[in-house]
């Protein structure tokens, strides 16, 4: 009957940018959410823990066993704290937490040393929380090469590098992808809008219903499309400034890099925040108040964080649980980012990834805009 | 057709679950006119308000208002009606002003600002524009809703309780504001529980359980009770009232200060009941037709009855 009117739209656009600027809580809560999320992450990313608790089981006591545990103490990421003979009991340690790592030099490594046959010790790490081990692991890979010159001199001085005179084997155990600290910053980015975008839509439709104003804006001659892009526009913009809080932090306190292009991360943020928003409005839509609003909210939230790869890798979880994962738009999302950031990729590599998210936020909004009540029935 | 009508519409019909709130409800409004609709509490007068305006579908019956259909063209009706809500349902976080400016701009309004300056100007808010609406006290809430319905200049009012909670002062601005807009071709219909305001409507619809009980001029109404009325003036009335109240042939009695409203349906009963008191002194006894009120609180007696009983 009548087109879509963008001063309509823009009626209410103006509104919700007044009354979100009055409502300080959920300000705050827009801006805070970020900062604190990336504060508490930020810390496991940043802790570059020290002095990690070490178990060193040394079956070919010599002077390059010792000197080897001796450099790994001086690194400063292990400490010796229990001296062990065997492997079950290693593996003991490492399952209750008691270590977070088991160094095993193996049986006649010093005349494996000599003889040039590059012998391995094997580093067993516990990887569950990945951040944590990242650091010492990647000490351990420059010792190889030095460790050893004092020892190796003279008559021996032929096995100094290159290559190296023997090989140290890490073991990942718990999370065989070992996420790097830096996969944390894409993830974080999803799960803050995740959680902000859908909450606040999802808040900003109800409490309408929920004071009564609802009855006023369905007296007027507003369209649902126009009140859902009045609605969802005001935080779109501030979609992606707690993204560019979330950006700068990232790179100035943790040194994540931006490899990819802004362009392609931007096109990437707008397909998640509408379709987020769009998830917020159907919600909006079922909820009678703002609590149900709330709890609607950690439903799809949960899940969101839990199988979308954020929290536990991938291709570890279950079928059933990667099906959903599948689904959910933060999957998708935490892949394209993780690829433009890390890896500099571009959107046309990740059609796999896009197609995905398009096509959800296209439901959503459907959705959403079929549920929209034109009446108060 | 309807040309000359305003509201048009026939056996509207609204059930909450097994409840029936409306029962066919029928009027036809001529435009320009004033029509006040009255009702105890729960009568339905708010729903079949918000099915005129399409914020309801019927779920049954049909009709139109300002010529357009209320099942299918409610789009069109939002455009040209100002529907005030019963409760207060603007923006409390927003200012006067940016309330004003956000329905301004809602309908599209060319004189956006200027049709906003007036309205903040005849509201006499000038100095409060930028006040938060969450601040107003309750009668100037009930005035700032009024303005804004009234803003974008429609061709109809429907008003559900404007003046519940407004001074007298204010009511008596708003009505004879009311009646401007009438004599400008704006045709409104208003509920209210006044029966002051009633009697400034050209035509008063009675509502009760959602079926209407009486409608007419008011002067038509009370003709069409078969009530009879007393008025007895005096010191003690209250005394009285509760020897008079109960015996056969009166039908109710109210007080309203130092007057005594005694009423029934059978003249002659009524003459016998209050043949004892009326040589008592210090009472004067005058027969009278009975008020508008009068009139209501008989047409629910059979209800109350049914309830009670
Ligand atoms: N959405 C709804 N769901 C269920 N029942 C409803 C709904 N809206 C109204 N009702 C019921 O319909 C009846 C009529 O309500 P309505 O608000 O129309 O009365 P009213 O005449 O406006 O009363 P008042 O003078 O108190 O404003 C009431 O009993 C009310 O409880
Ligand atoms: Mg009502």
């Amino acid at each position: 009957m009548f087109g879509i009117s963008l001063s309509r739209i823009g009626a209410v656009f103006l509104k919700e940018l007044i009354q979100m600027r009055r409502d300080r809580l959920t300000f705050g809560m827009i801006i805070g959410i970020p900062i604190i999320q990336l504060i508490l992450f930020g810390y496991a990313i940043n802790s570059d823990p020290k002095h990690l608790p070490t178990a060193i089981n040394v079956q070919d006591p010599s002077v390059y066993s010792r000197t080897l545990v001796r450099a790994l103490e001086n690194s400063g990421y292990f400490r010796v704290t229990h001296v062990i003979n065997g492997e079950r009991e290693g593996a003991a340690l490492l399952a209750s937490g008691s270590v977070a790592f088991v160094v095993t030099v193996p049986p006649e490594f010093s005349r494996a040393l000599a003889r040039g046959e590059r012998p391995q010790v094997l580093i067993e790490a516990d990887a569950s929380d990945p951040a944590a081990a990242a650091n010492a692991v990647g000490a351990v890979a420059q010792l190889p090469a030095t460790v050893f010159n004092r020892e190796l001199s003279g008559g021996l001085s032929s096995l100094r590098p290159t290559p190296a005179p023997f090989e140290v084997v890490v073991h990942r155990r718990y999370n065989p992808e070992g996420i790097s600290a830096y996969n944390v910053v894409p993830g974080l980015i999803g799960v803050i809008l995740t959680m902000t975008m859908v909450m606040i839509t999802a808040l900003a439709v109800t409490r309408e219903v929920e004071r009564g104003t609802m009855e006023n804006l369905l007296a007027m001659p507003l369209q649902p499309f126009e009140v859902m892009a009045g609605k969802i526009l005001p935080y779109i913009v501030m979609g992606y400034i707690q993204v560019t809080v979330v950006l700068i932090a990232a790179r100035v306190l943790f040194g994540v890099p931006m490899l990819g292009s802004y362009f392609d991360l931007s096109i990437a943020l707008a397909l998640f925040i509408a379709a987020n928003l769009s998830v917020g409005f159907t919600i909006s839509t079922v909820a009678s108040n703002q609590l149900q609003a709330m709890q609607m909210t950690f439903f799809f939230f949960l899940p969101s964080i839990l199988l979308s790869g954020f929290m536990f890798p991938f291709r570890g979880m279950p079928e059933w649980a990667q099906w959903i994962g599948t689904v959910l738009p933060n999957t998708h999302f935490m892949r394209i980012v993780r690829g433009v950031m890390l890896k500099g990729s571009h959107l046309h590599d990740m059609l796999a990834d896009v197609w995905p998210l398009i096509a959800f936020m296209l439901f959503a909004m459907a959705v959403a805009l079929l549920r929209y009540r034109r009446t108060l029935d | 057709m309807s040309g000359a009508l305003a509201i048009d519409v026939s056996e509207l019909t609204k059930s909450f679950g097994a409840r029936k709130v409306v029962d066919k409800f029928s009027i036809q409004v001529p435009k320009g006119q004033v029509w006040g609709f009255l009702g105890p509490n729960g009568s339905g007068k708010t729903t079949t308000i918000r099915m005129l305006c399409g914020l309801l579908l019927p779920d049954s019956g049909s009709g139109t208002c300002l010529g357009y259909d209320i099942r299918k063209q409610a789009a069109l009706i939002k455009r040209n009606v100002g529907y005030m809500t019963q409760k207060f349902s603007f923006y409390e976080d927003l200012s006067i002003r940016e309330n004003l400016d956000f329905v301004a701009r809602v309908y599209e309004m060319d004189d956006r600002v200027r049709a906003v300056d007036q309205a903040i100007e005849r509201l006499g808010l000038v100095e409060r524009q930028q006040q938060l609406a969450g601040t107003l006290s309750g009668g100037w809430k009930q005035r700032l809703a009024l303005a804004a319905c009234i803003l974008h200049r429609p061709q109809l009012l429907l008003l559900d309780e404007p003046t519940a909670g407004v001074d007298p002062q204010a009511r008596r601005d708003f009505w004879d504001e009311i009646h401007q807009l009438a004599a400008q071709g704006l045709t409104v219909l208003v509920s209210t529980h006044y029966m002051d305001e009633a009697e400034r409507c050209d035509r008063i619809v009675y509502l009760a359980y959602g079926t209407v009980l009486a409608r007419g001029t008011v002067g038509e109404v009370i003709g069409a009770s078969t009530l009879n009325t007393w008025i007895v003036t005096g010191e003690d009335v209250r005394a009285l009232a509760g020897e008079l109240q109960g015996r056969p042939g009166v039908d109710q009695v109210s007080v309203f200060g130092v007057t005594l409203h005694v009423s029934g349906t059978d003249a002659g009963a009524l003459e016998r009941a209050i043949e004892p008191y009326r040589a008592r002194a210090g009472f004067a006894w005058k027969k009278s037709s009975p008020s508008l009120e009068d009139v209501f609180i008989h047409l629910m007696a059979p209800f109350r009855a049914r309830l009670t009983g």
